[in-house]
């Protein structure tokens, strides 16, 4: 079916019409002239508001009107949204004097509107509804979401509005009802906002495939992607169009830029104390962070992950002396209680908000003067996204401050300074689509009515992570959606895809769509338990009050043996971290300090209480690696001296001790140190390379360590470097010999090692439940429906290590690879150092710990080594049950 | 008096464990299996024979390895120990159905198996009526030597007994590292054997149902791992 040679190689229809433009050639070219593309009632609705049209709204409406798919690159605050509106309100207000209706024979739904989140949608609504309003238009526009009542959820498949907000997921669920060629056949236009944000993951894959079957329903629809500033918009562009001839050329949508806003003041928070050796909690710089807040008129303080945003706001609140209004939000807290916060913040009665990437994506609130970064931002995209968070007006530049959380993150703060200044972005590599992914698609496609395999593959390819999917693989995944795709032909009989007489492929009945329904998406959430306040009854009734914050905390009087009175759910965290706690134990959750009181089924009963040390649930580092181009920003920083003096002193100072005890590794070399501590043996290795790639780096060295019979016994990985310990002195074994750094950092060990690894890795087999929950081959876990007592739910653990052995070509385990190269282990960059790093290992054997290895060696979550670590640690419990048994008394530390 | 202790102590041997059951000599095997020395006689629970494929009919193609791998292993262990009987203690089959779903080549290593071999089935709660066409002799329980070999363990202060059906599991934390392993559980009157079969998950040995079976007086725990069965202190184990 593919036309595989083009002899003529003549482009596509469409590829010639959308001539790829480079950037700024007529985008900032229209200056204010409208070139009568803005009807008159929209001239004036500008002018009423005081506005002029933008010179890239005016550019999308001459795009739309000459039918070009387009990407719109602006920064936050330019009017990237209404610009992607604009023309189709255009065109509908002219339409309605004709037909109300719509145009065809469809359901009459003129623009798909799809955005990341749920939320933005329906702000986006919001927003939308003012200008309709204000000019009389006769515009229908809903969202749809998760949480759109089922009645107007079905009313919406019949009579849709005009203008319809919603999420991917709702487009593969709409698109997998047979509805579909209905609903969809009029589409005009499909908006997809902060489609960087996207695009690049599995939700991209699916959002790629169904914007593909989009375009096969409404042949003549455009897409219009907006976007923030990304290193390559080529990705983008070809996102946003069919390719019709993959092997011969890639297509691409236009592209325009809008103005690009001042310069962004960024600088680093200056405190008197120095910053710590570990964590990332900025706790020493509170006070400074507390008096930026009390300066300006709205402050948005961001963080890196959950826990971080409970932590900084709990000090806030302790030094708050002045009764500042500052509020929390991030994705665990319940949405009760975020759309409360979102709401103050516009109506202007907070002054501050601290928040993770929850608030990252597109919704303006409020009137945010200063953006507070705690934390290390870990690429210079990421904090310039965040820094156009203040930045109403383009002209006026933001203002940002960075607080680094440890004496390293000072270094990377430094770096994403100087690369923020420069305007540098970072460069977010290219990955094909999942084929877990595709199973889904495929069976989505194949609920909504029969397809033609031949046809569906041709579509497939059409979308942009697909395009280089060759037939082969794209049947092997249709035969896995039917029947599992094994080698053993076990399951013909039950095949969820059957035959038709001429050839198609249809469901074989009504349950296989149903089963669908309940698994589509590609969010595949470690499982959260519900944090339930509970009471004790009894004198300590007091304790079911009402509280406004960490202030108004409070212990339990009286806790002992009074039974637990259910009270309200104050958010989700995840299952590993409730799974660290003891009963009794107090930690930080909510912004306030909780007991831990026990786990009842789903949820995590907690009371009140006051600790002065609760603990803050632990994400293993930060959940975003820091990029190449800090990474070797930061490197050539520990080189220079004079870089130094830019750093606070005590960084400086502290950089200078390492260099007088050890050295600072050449900014293309590796700095590795042996060193004994606590009756064992470190080797210590700074690659700045990124949690990713020192993690994988880790289990690799530890294999060959084990080979070479140094007993190592685990290691820690984070941002910058890693510790292998054991229970050789590693150091000795370098100095005769029986360990060459050389061979030891050799590249080679990304072949067989990692194949080796891979097989038993905890890591893919991560990857694998992700693949198998995600391509259908295991049903999700719907809260509510958990199988409770002996009834245990497969574990894909098991699955995996079976499929390994008896049908390790599986397709399932081709997509957790083909996931593990690209994203999980990053070994992609791992194989870049290794390159980089050849005949350039600076070693030195120490006698104690080094200044440098300080916040490595303090760093949590360590992951186990190998198999072999996992049979020691049986080892060890057991040898300490037989010394018990002599009589030699707990072996507690050895 | 308890036997709460594993009967030899040798340092860096993990193969295999002896263990007595109202003294009577056994060999706790990593691979989950029990042999018996003085009878010759293998002892394996909850073999779940065709796990995997049940799930079919329910739209989850779970890969259908689980019969092979699991009866692989079994005649592995027949091997190493030159067994002369075997004795499944129950839920050999995870349903009714399961010998029809079995695969010829499937039948033909289990009855290679039963070839070599005296073959009793034990019924269970998942397998209660097991064809004849599967070969070997179907008894609901069966006495040896005056040890009771039954699939389900039955109350408290039952001695001379070994039992499956609880696929036994024991979770440990140490180090700030947690491990969760199939086990053996027992008191030196009874023990209870981990499941056989590969998809087979477990329930942990804290769980209530085990509290009954050993009055609240201990027990002893072996710990599945791959190169070793391993004695653990009950002291560190961890609830799930």
């Amino acid at each position: 079916m593919a036309k595989d040679n083009n002899p003529a190689g003549k482009p596509g229809k469409r590829t010639a019409k959308v001539k790829a433009r480079g950037p700024g050639s007529r985008s900032t070219g229209c200056g204010g002239g409208t070139n009568g593309l803005l009807p008159a009632k929209f001239a004036d609705w500008f002018q009423s508001r005081g506005w002029q049209p933008r010179a890239h709204q005016i550019a999308l409406l001459e795009r739309v009107k000459s039918r070009d798919p387009t990407l719109l690159i602006a920064p936050t605050g330019a009017g990237k949204t209404l610009a992607g509106f604009l023309p189709s309100l255009v065109e509908l207000s002219g339409r309605q004097k004709t037909d109300v209706q719509g145009a065809g024979q469809g359901a009459g739904l003129h623009t798909l509107y799809i955005s990341p989140l749920k939320a933005l949608s329906v702000d986006v609504a919001r927003n939308l509804g003012a200008p309709i309003r204000e000019m009389g238009l006769k515009i229908a526009c809903e969202t749809r979401t998760g949480d759109t009542p089922v009645g107007r959820r079905s009313r919406q498949r019949v009579k849709p509005p005009q203008i319809l907000l919603t999420t991917p997921e709702q487009v593969a669920l709409l698109l997998a009802h047979p509805d579909a060629s209905f609903l969809f056949a009029d589409v005009r236009t499909v908006i997809l906002d902060e489609l960087h944000a996207i695009s690049g993951s599995k939700r991209g894959d699916l959002l790629s495939l169904d914007l593909a079957r989009l375009r096969s329903l409404a042949p003549d629809l455009i897409t219009i992607g907006l976007s923030a500033t990304v290193a390559r918009p080529s990705e983008l562009r070809a996102y946003l169009v069919g390719q019709d001839e993959p092997d011969l050329q890639v297509a691409m949508a236009d592209v325009v830029f809008a103005q690009g806003g001042a310069k962004p003041e960024i600088s680093i928070l200056e405190v008197d104390e120095p910053a710590p050796w570990s964590g990332h909690s900025a706790r020493y710089a509170m006070q400074g962070v507390y008096e930026a807040i009390d300066r300006h008129n709205l402050t948005l303080i961001f963080v890196n992950t959950r826990m971080q945003a409970e932590l900084t706001f709990q000090e806030l609140w302790r030094i708050n002396d002045k009764d500042l209004r500052i509020a929390l939000h991030h994705g665990s807290l319940d949405i009760n209680q975020r759309r409360k916060v979102e709401a103050a913040m516009a109506k202007g009665a907070l002054d501050g908000v601290v928040a993770t990437s929850t608030l990252d994506l597109g919704i303006d609130w409020g009137d945010v003067d200063l953006v507070i970064h705690v934390g290390a931002p870990k690429g210079s995209s990421r904090l310039l996204q965040r820094i156009g968070r203040s930045n109403h007006r383009l002209d006026e530049p933001s203002r940002a401050l960075l607080v680094p959380g440890n004496r390293f993150e000072v270094l990377e703060c430094q770096a994403a300074l100087e690369a923020a200044h420069a305007g540098v972005q970072d460069v977010a590599l290219s990955r094909s689509g999942g084929l877990d992914v595709l199973a889904q698609h495929v069976l989505g496609m194949a609920c909504q009515a029969p397809f033609n395999p031949d046809q569906m593959f041709h579509e497939v390819r059409s979308a942009s992570p697909y395009a280089f999917v060759d037939r082969k693989t794209f049947d092997r995944v249709t035969e896995f959606v039917s029947t599992g795709g094994y080698a053993l032909k076990a399951y013909e009989r039950y095949a969820k895809l059957r035959p038709t007489e001429d050839g198609r492929l249809r469901i074989a009945n009504a349950k296989v769509a149903q089963g669908y329904r309940m698994n589509a998406g590609t969010i595949v959430d470690t499982p959260m338990i519900k944090v339930r306040l509970v009471g004790r009854r009894g004198k300590a009734g007091a304790a079911q009050g009402r509280t406004v914050g960490p202030a108004a905390a409070r212990s339990l009087g009286g806790r002992a043996e009074k039974p637990l009175v259910g009270g309200r759910v104050l958010g989700e965290v995840d299952e590993g971290f409730i799974e660290q706690l003891t009963p009794g134990q107090a930690f930080v959750f909510a912004g306030e300090t909780l007991r831990f009181e026990g786990l009842k089924q789903t949820e995590a009963f907690v009371s009140r209480a006051v600790a002065s040390d609760p603990i803050v649930p632990s994400y293993v580092g930060g959940k975003f690696p820091l990029s190449t181009h800090l990474a070797k920003r930061v490197r050539a920083m520990l080189q220079d001296p004079e870089a130094w003096q830019q750093l606070p002193l005590p960084v400086g100072e502290w950089l200078g001790l390492q260099e007088a005890y050890s050295t600072l590794p050449g900014a293309n070399e590796v700095l590795v140190e042996t060193f004994p501590k606590a009756q064992r043996f470190h080797l210590v290795a700074y690659p700045f390379e990124g949690r990713l790639a020192h993690q994988t780096l880790g289990m690799l060295l530890t294999r060959r360590l084990e080979r070479a019979e140094a007993m190592p016994m685990g290691f820690v990985a984070n941002d910058y470097g890693l510790s292998i310990w054991g229970r050789r002195d590693m150091g000795e074994m370098i100095e005769d010999g029986r360990i060459r750094l050389d061979r030891l950092f050799e590249v080679d060990m990304l072949g067989d090692d990692l194949e080796a690894w891979l097989t038993e890795s905890i890591l893919m087999k991560r990857t694998f439940r992700h693949c198998a929950v995600i391509s259908g081959l295991i049903e999700r876990r719907h809260p509510g429906k958990e199988k409770s007592g002996r009834q245990v739910t497969m574990s894909t653990d098991l699955l995996y290590d079976v499929l390994m052995k008896h049908d390790p070509g599986h397709i399932l385990l081709e997509a957790a690879r083909a996931d593990a190269a690209t994203g999980l282990l990053d070994i992609g960059r791992l194989g870049d150092f290794l390159g980089r790093i050849r005949g350039a290992i600076c070693y030195r054997r120490l006698s104690r710990v080094s200044p440098l290895s300080v916040p490595i060696l303090l760093e949590i979550g360590r992951e186990i080594v190998g198999q072999q670590g996992r049979e020691g640690l049986l080892r060890d419990a057991a040898l300490d049950l037989i010394g018990e048994a002599m009589g030699e008394g707990p072996a507690g530390n050895k | 008096m308890l036997q709460l202790k594993p009967d030899r102590l040798g340092l860096n041997d993990f193969q295999q464990q002896n263990v007595s059951v109202c003294g009577k000599s056994f060999v706790a095997d990593m691979s989950g299996a029990l042999f018996w020395p003085a009878e010759k006689a293998l002892i394996v629970a909850d073999l779940h024979l065709e796990k995997g494929s049940s799930f079919a009919k329910g739209g989850q193609f779970l890969p259908p390895y689980d019969t092979r791998e699991t009866l692989s292993q079994l005649a592995g262990v027949i091997d190493r120990f030159g067994a002369e009987t075997v004795i499944a203690l129950g839920d050999s089959f995870h349903d009714s159905a399961a010998a029809e779903r079995m695969n010829d080549k499937d039948l033909n290593a289990l009855r290679t198996m039963q070839e070599a071999c005296e073959w009793i089935w034990v019924v269970g709660n998942h397998d209660p009526d097991i064809s004849e066409r599967l070969g070997g002799y179907v008894v609901s329980k069966i006495s040896v030597g005056g040890i009771t070999l039954r699939h389900e363990p039955e109350g408290a202060w039952t001695t001379h007994e070994i039992a499956g059906h609880l696929h036994p599991a024991a979770k440990i934390s140490r180090d700030g590292f947690k491990l969760r392993r199939p086990c053996f559980i027992g008191n030196g009157l009874r023990l209870i054997l981990p499941a056989f079969g590969s998809y087979t998950g477990g329930l942990n040995v804290l769980d209530e149902a085990f509290d009954p079976l050993f009055g609240g007086e201990g027990f002893a725990i072996w710990m599945l791992g791959q190169e070793g069965l391993y004695p653990i202190a009950t002291r560190l184990l961890r609830e799930d």
